[in-house]
C-alpha cells in the first residue's frame, strides 16, 4: 500500500462504513477490512482492476465518480474516499457534493498544481509544465481539472465544508514538514490530503 | 422428428403433502421437489450453497445426466477444488416448480382428476413460487441460513427473489447474466417460442398426451430460436461462419434449393431435436411465463431497490460483454437499485464473445470472480 494510503487509513475510525472511489487494486479496502474491521467497498472504472479485486474477495463495483454516486442514499457511508482522482473527473464540484451527501466525511487527495516546480517551469519555459507528478503531455492527460491547494480551500469555503484535517505530502506519500502554513504547503506540497465534513454535521 | 414423449425416470426428491400456496392464490398440494446435492453439510449447517438453474436446466448440476448421458451443466464450475468447491461447500440444486425433471409440473397427474396430467391447466407459477418451493427443501434439510445462492439467467432471477423474499436466509447472492425484470424484448422472444409450440399440429390444445404425441416440431423451433439468443454474432461466426455441407436427408441433390445446408442450420436442428427428447412443452410454457412475470419492482411502484432496503446480503453481479439477451445495461440497473438500498455490491462485466451462454462456458476471469467472491464472503461469514 502506498504511504499516502496509510495516511488516509489513519484518518478512518475502525468499524466504520467506507466507500473508496477509484479503489484501484483494492489495497486500501483490504487494509481497512483486515486491520480496522471496516465495511469497506470500492468503485473502480478499470474493469481489469474490478475483476482482480473481486477475485480477491473485495466488494468492488464497476463505475465512476461522475455517474455512480447519485444512486446511493444520503449518509450511506461514514467516509467516502477519492484518491488522486479529483483532477480527472468531469465535474469536481458535483462529485464533492455527492461525496458529502452519501458520506458523513469525505477524504480527498489530489496532486497540487501550485507546486513550485510547476510554477517555475511555466514561468521559465512558457510551456505546460511536466514533472514526476504531472507527467503526461497536455494533449494526453486525463487530468482535466487541475487545482492548487489554495483553490481547493476556496471551493471548500464556498461550498460550506469544514476542513477537519489537511496535510501536504510528497509524491511517495511522506508527510511534509510545512503542515502549519497553507501557503508553504501550496508551494512545496506535491500531493494534498483533506478530511472534510459538511457544516452543521 | 421423433414424436415419442420424453422418457420419465425416478428422480431423488422430497414430497410435501401439504403443498404450498401459490402467488396466484391456488393451493398446490402435494408439492414434489427433485434435487441433487454435492459435498457435505457442515456440523454447523453453515456452508450450504443453492445453485439455481436456468430455463431449460435441471438439478443435474455436476454429474452425468441420467436421461441424456451428458455431463452436468455446470460440471466445470462445481466440484472438488473447482470455483464452487464441494470440498468446502454443500451444494444443492433443485428442479424448479413447473419443471419436468421430477419437481411438480404440468406433466404430473392432477390430484383432482382420474390420473390425467395437468397440461395447460397447471396453475401459473412465478419465480417467487419456485423459490418458496426450494425453501421447503432447505427447511427440511435443517438449514436456517444459506451461505450463498448462485444462478445465471432465470437462475439469477431466483437468486434475486431469494435475497428479496428471505433476506435473513441469504448471506451472499450471485445473480449472473440476469436482470431486475424481464424486458419487453425477452418477453417477445418467449412469445415467439410459445407460438411455435401452439402452431404444431401435434399440440392438440395442450392435451397432446391423449394422442400419444408431443408437439416436437414446435418445441424444437422454440428451442432453435431461443438458442440463437443465447449466443452472439461473433460466437456463431467463429463456430460456423458460412460453411455449408450436403444435407444427408435431402434426396433432391446438391443443386436443389435446400440440397446444401449451412452448418449453423445443422447445429440448430440438432439443438432442437435433442431438446425435445428431454423437455415437456407445457413445462416450457409454464416456465417462460414465470420469467415474463418477473419484475422485482412490481409490488413497489416499479422500484426494484425497495425489496432490498436494509439487506445485509453481500451481492456480486456478473454480466458478459457480448450478452444481448441480458445485457450489461440491465445488470447496471440492478447494481444501481442495490446501491440505492445501500447494499454491499460487487459488479463485474466479463469480456467474452460467447454471448449469454458465456456463464456456462470456459471463461477464466469469470471462474476467478466466482471463486474470489465466495472465499471473500466465507471470510466475512467466518466459515471454514
Amino acid at each position: 500500500m502506498r504511504l499516502d494510503q496509510r495516511l488516509i487509513a489513519d484518518m478512518i475510525r475502525p468499524g466504520t462504513r467506507v466507500l473508496d472511489i477509484g479503489s484501484g487494486d483494492g489495497a486500501l479496502l483490504d487494509y481497512l477490512f483486515r486491520t480496522r474491521g471496516c465495511d469497506a467497498r470500492g468503485i473502480e472504472i478499470d474493469m481489469g482492476e474490478v475483476t482482480r479485486s473481486v477475485a480477491h474477495g473485495l466488494p468492488v463495483m464497476h463505475g465512476d465518480a461522475d455517474h455512480d454516486l447519485a444512486h446511493y442514499p444520503d449518509e450511506a457511508f461514514d467516509y467516502v474516499v477519492l484518491q488522486r482522482t479529483l483532477q480527472a473527473v468531469e465535474r469536481p464540484r458535483e462529485v464533492l457534493r455527492q461525496m458529502l451527501r452519501i458520506g458523513r466525511h469525505a477524504i480527498v487527495s489530489f496532486p497540487n498544481f501550485g507546486h513550485w516546480q510547476l510554477r517555475l517551469k511555466l514561468l521559465t519555459t512558457g510551456r505546460m509544465p511536466m514533472t514526476t507528478v504531472w507527467h503526461t503531455p497536455w494533449y494526453q492527460t486525463p487530468n482535466i481539472h487541475p487545482c492548487t491547494i489554495l483553490d481547493f480551500l476556496m471551493l471548500c469555503r464556498e461550498e460550506g465544508y469544514v476542513v477537519e484535517q489537511w496535510m501536504a505530502v510528497d509524491e511517495v506519500g511522506e508527510r511534509a514538514p510545512w503542515r502549519r502554513s497553507i501557503r508553504l504547503a501550496n508551494l512545496f506540497g506535491e500531493q494534498a490530503l483533506f478530511l472534510l465534513r459538511r457544516r452543521g454535521h | 422428428m421423433d414424436q415419442t414423449p420424453p422418457t420419465q425416470i425416478e428422480h431423488a426428491h422430497m414430497l410435501f403433502p401439504d403443498g404450498m400456496q401459490l402467488e396466484c392464490g391456488f393451493r398446490l398440494a402435494p408439492v414434489r421437489v427433485a434435487y441433487r446435492t454435492y459435498g457435505t453439510l457442515s456440523a454447523a449447517r453453515d456452508n450450504a450453497i443453492v445453485v439455481c438453474h436456468a430455463l431449460t436446466g435441471d438439478q443435474y448440476l455436476a454429474e452425468t445426466h441420467p436421461l441424456t448421458g451428458k455431463p452436468g451443466w455446470w460440471g466445470r464450475m462445481v466440484g472438488p477444488g473447482l470455483p464452487i468447491d464441494t470440498d468446502r461447500f454443500f451444494v444443492i440444486c433443485m428442479n424448479v416448480l413447473g419443471g419436468c425433471m421430477g419437481s411438480t409440473g404440468p406433466r404430473d397427474a392432477r390430484p383432482d382428476g382420474p390420473g390425467e396430467p395437468w397440461g395447460t391447466d397447471f396453475p401459473p407459477v412465478t419465480i417467487r413460487d419456485m423459490v418458496r418451493a426450494q425453501r421447503l427443501v432447505i427447511d427440511a434439510l435443517g438449514i436456517s441460513r444459506l451461505f450463498a445462492v448462485i444462478g445465471g439467467s432465470m437462475g439469477g432471477m431466483q437468486v434475486l427473489e431469494w435475497a428479496a423474499t428471505f433476506p435473513d436466509m441469504v448471506f451472499a447472492a450471485m445473480p449472473i447474466a440476469t436482470s431486475p425484470f424481464h424486458s419487453a424484448q425477452n418477453i417477445a422472444f418467449n412469445e415467439v417460442s410459445r407460438q411455435a409450440i401452439f402452431a404444431d399440429p401435434e399440440w392438440h390444445g395442450g392435451r397432446y398426451w391423449e394422442q400419444g404425441a408431443v408437439p416436437a416440431r414446435g418445441l424444437a423451433v422454440a428451442r432453435m430460436m431461443a438458442h440463437i439468443t443465447y449466443l452472439s454474432e461473433e460466437a456463431l461466426t467463429r463456430k460456423f461462419g458460412r460453411r455449408v455441407r450436403r444435407d444427408p436427408y435431402n434426396q433432391a441433390g446438391a443443386l436443389s434449393l435446400f440440397g446444401e445446408i449451412f452448418e449453423v442450420e445443422s447445429y440448430l436442428r440438432h439443438q432442437g431435436s435433442s431438446f425435445v427428447r428431454r423437455f415437456d412443452a407445457n413445462s416450457y410454457l409454464t416456465i417462460t411465463r414465470a420469467m415474463d412475470y418477473f419484475d422485482l419492482g412490481a409490488d413497489h411502484d416499479g422500484d426494484p431497490s425497495r425489496p432490498f432496503h436494509g439487506t445485509r446480503t453481500r451481492f456480486c453481479l456478473v454480466s458478459f460483454t457480448s450478452d444481448w439477451l441480458f445485457p450489461t445495461s440491465q445488470a447496471r440497473l440492478l447494481a444501481r437499485a442495490l446501491n440505492r438500498a445501500a447494499a454491499n455490491v460487487s459488479f463485474v462485466e466479463i469480456e467474452s464473445d460467447k454471448g449469454h451462454d458465456a456463464f456456462l462456458l470456459d471463461e477464466p476471469d469469470f471462474d476467478r470472480t466466482v471463486r474470489g467472491f465466495l472465499s471473500g464472503a466465507a471470510e466475512h461469514a467466518r466459515i471454514g
